[in-house]
């Protein structure tokens, strides 16, 4: 029997499609608009041409700032996966425990996150924090606004406490895929553990785990309020991570142009970076992993 | 839409991409295709390919404005057909 060919479904999406012009596809051409020319603000503008992209692409603020954005999430990614993937080998499997954990896990991703970056802010102080309060009793030396490395530390801590637990949920939801058939056979074959888990469990949790970096490298390299309510960027630039500096650049210092130029070059970078990941994890799918 | 501060040179920048999305969306219609495995090892579409290229143009052209220089800047648009046609031939 032929396929009846039937194009009216198209119309299904068109609530989508006018959601998704006005939130996304309007605005980013307004970027692409400012990104072009000058203002001093009362709406008038001022055709600058290439001038604000050549100005960022030879800004070491810009270079800089793309430097502690890469470090922070390849940071974040070398921690928050395999910490992820362990606590979910670890969790137990089945009855109230299991429960127990899935929700004890889902706790830190419903918290806002400005509410997140204040519990950190607050939890570092010295003074009143119990963590900084407890550090400087050891004898630590901790101030994570005056010291680089004790910022970092806590801005990084700060994001692992707060998105481990959703690492955590997807490999367990990809550990519970896997049928007992193939932990039987392992037995059989008298698989040690870490080939129960090399040969196994990581190549069944592919999948999930594709979609947590993705997810993770994404939600950690445009990461705005957390380190910003902490440290505010500081101390002195130390933490001021990509978007903390387009905010400063086009809301504190007004300057539109410059920062539509660098919001492009980062859209940019994370698109392109998404597009490795989606068809990376397309290919996956495609072997049925 | 004064607001949205447009200009004759962005505008026919996204007349260009939508007639081009236009234009192979009538392509997909009209002559339906199969993916193909090319250079990069995964399966591509025209529509995909239409996509690398966008992309990787607007790489090649930033490339071109911080190395090169603004002066020769239509010469990245000469470097970015080459790109498309490579991709559109192998990708």
């Amino acid at each position: 029997m032929e396929k009846t060919v039937n194009q009216k479904a198209w119309f299904l999406v068109l609530p989508v499609l006018i959601l998704v012009a006005f939130s996304a596809v309007i605005p980013l051409m307004t970027v692409v608009n400012y990104s072009v020319q000058d203002t001093f603000g009362n709406n008038q503008f001022f055709w600058a041409g290439l001038e604000w992209f050549e100005e960022m692409l030879s800004d070491e603020r810009m270079w800089n700032a793309l430097q502690r954005q890469l470090m922070f999430s390849a940071i974040i990614l070398a921690i928050e996966i395999p910490l992820g993937i362990y606590v979910a080998l670890h969790m137990p499997k089945s009855g109230f425990w299991s429960s127990f954990c899935l929700v004890v896990m889902s706790l830190p991703l419903l918290i806002p996150w400005n509410v997140v970056g204040t519990i950190w802010q607050i939890f570092g102080r010295v003074d009143i924090g119990l963590l900084g309060y407890t550090l400087d009793a050891l004898g630590i030396d901790y101030n994570y606004t005056q010291d680089v490395f004790a910022a970092w530390v806590t801005i990084i801590v700060m994001d692992v406490w707060h998105w481990t637990s959703l690492v955590a949920l997807l490999a367990f939801a990809g550990l519970k895929s896997i049928p007992d058939a193939y932990y039987q056979a392992a037995k059989i074959d008298q698989a040690s553990r870490w080939k129960v888990f090399r040969f196994i469990e990581l190549p069944k949790m592919m999948g999930v785990l594709m979609i947590a970096i993705l997810l993770r490298f994404m939600d950690s390299f445009m990461i705005y309020t957390e380190p910003f309510v902490v440290t505010g960027g500081g101390p002195g630039n130390a933490t001021t991570l990509l978007s903390i500096d387009l905010v400063k650049m086009a809301l504190g210092q007004f300057d539109l142009g410059p920062a539509a130029a660098f919001s492009l070059m980062y859209f940019l970078v994370i698109l392109l970076i998404s597009w490795v990941f989606y068809t990376v994890m397309v290919n996956l799918d495609k072997k049925g992993m | 839409m004064d607001w949205m501060a447009w200009t004759w040179p962005t505008a026919i920048f996204f007349m260009v991409i939508a007639l081009a999305l236009i234009l192979f969306t009538i392509l997909a219609i009209k002559f339906p295709e199969t993916p193909r495995v090319g250079v990069l090892r995964i399966e591509t579409t025209r529509g995909d390919r239409l996509f690398i290229t966008l992309l990787g143009s607007a790489f090649i052209n930033l490339a071109w404005l911080g190395l090169v220089g603004p002066d020769t800047q239509p010469w990245a648009l000469g470097v970015c057909a080459i790109y498309a046609a490579a991709v559109f031939r192998w990708v």
